[in-house]
């Protein structure tokens, strides 16, 4: 692979990883995401830098120009995230959904309670003197 | 809300996630053996009978809607005990492996220096005992105390454990701001950042009674790499502490 080329490829992955450590560093980004992040943007450096290694899978999967190829496996990573942010999504949007409707449910308890409680002070308005009367 | 000062009784907080099987052993021993101690179970969003269970043996049980994990569940009894003005606070796991006649180890441990803000079970310092563990995750646990221990600047042997009482001050920080998903090791380095001190004590810790450890084989690598990820990232923090008023961590923040 030509050399600009190289030192392009290895500085925007590098860049990107730096970003990544950033955002967890401010408390931006949780380490449960970061580390597939980490993960990817290492093997791209790995591809980019082991000539023997991206040239090997240019030819696995019949691409003449491997430079191509780290285009290619960069692509299918970057499918691969996308699918995992989906995952995440659905996860989170299925929880929310749990979170609103025990929201709910506790606001409809707590106002029948309070609702109860308040049937109970006006009656005691109602008849002051009945703790009297009993006794 | 309403603080109620009891500065004579603590809480016990018991995380359990599908721990029907286990965990009214536990509350009752708890009683039974820790007498003082209210006790909390939280259920992390149990599939089983775990919450029912931990109610009839006489706890308090907060149940969340969903699996938050360890973390989160742990930082539910903080919150709980912030909110309901205990003074003190142990953590005790639902599945059988923590005995609560040590409790009273921790408990003397804080009595002969109280200006501890936290006191560890240790499963790797007493001499009579080994604990029944497999290698590989002996020598996980070693690795950690091996860097917890340089980093903070005393030996800590045991920085897994998650066999830990704790006073208001330490409530009130892990309250506020708790790791998420494998809590024990962070949590070791928040205390230290935020200049409270701990100190271990030798306990015993028996085999789990039943249901899952939260670190199964299979995620024992992302544990190791999500910790030691954790570590490395909580070293160069520029504000590792976070203080009433300031932007709330991950939530908030808007984009990059």
């Amino acid at each position: 692979m030509d050399f600009h080329l190289r030192l392009a490829a290895v500085g925007a992955t590098f860049v990107l990883l730096l970003l990544v450590l950033e955002l967890v560093r401010r408390r931006r980004l949780l380490e449960r995401y970061a580390l597939v992040w980490m993960a990817v943007t290492a093997l791209l450096i790995v591809l980019a830098v082991w000539d023997g290694l991206l040239t090997g899978v240019a030819t696995l999967i019949g691409i003449a120009y491997p430079p191509s190829a780290l285009f290619v496996v960069a692509f299918g990573f970057v499918i691969l995230l996308l699918l995992h942010f989906s995952v995440a999504v659905s996860r989170l949007t299925d929880q929310s959904k749990v979170l609103a409707q025990s929201l709910s449910l506790l606001e409809e308890r707590v106002r029948r309670q309070e609702q109860s409680t308040g049937e109970l002070d006006a009656l005691q308005a109602a008849a002051p003197d009945y703790e009297r009367s009993e006794a | 809300m309403a603080m109620v000062p009891r500065p004579l009784s603590g809480l016990a907080v018991v995380p359990a996630y599908n721990e029907a099987q286990t965990v009214a052993g536990v509350v009752t021993a708890l009683y039974r053996d820790a007498p003082g101690w209210d006790v909390l179970v939280v259920d992390d969003g149990s599939t089983d009978e775990t919450a029912a269970v931990a109610a009839e043996a006489g706890a308090r049980v907060v149940r969340h809607p969903f699996n938050l994990g360890i973390g989160g569940a742990v930082q539910s009894g903080f919150r709980f005990a912030r909110d309901h003005g205990y003074e003190r606070m142990v953590q005790v796991d639902g599945d059988g492996q923590h005995d609560p006649r040590e409790i009273d180890r921790l408990v003397r441990a804080r009595a002969r220096h109280p200006a501890l803000d936290m006191v560890c079970g240790s499963r790797f310092m007493s001499e009579d005992f080994r604990y029944p563990a497999p290698i590989s995750r002996r020598t996980g646990i070693h690795l950690f105390a091996f860097l917890m221990s340089r980093i903070v600047g005393q030996r800590v042997s045991d920085p897994t454990s998650g066999f830990r009482l704790y006073n208001r001050r330490a409530i009130e920080l892990f309250a506020r701001d708790y790791p998420h998903d494998y809590p024990e090791v962070e949590a070791v380095l928040m205390l230290h950042h935020h200049r409270l001190t701990m100190r271990e004590v030798p306990v015993r810790m028996y085999e789990r009674g039943g249901g899952q450890s939260s670190i199964r084989s299979g995620k024992s690598l992302y544990y190791m790499v999500k910790v030691l990820l954790a570590i490395a990232v909580g070293l160069v923090r520029r504000r590792p502490i976070v203080a009433p008023g300031d932007a709330a961590p991950v939530a908030a923040g808007a984009g990059l």
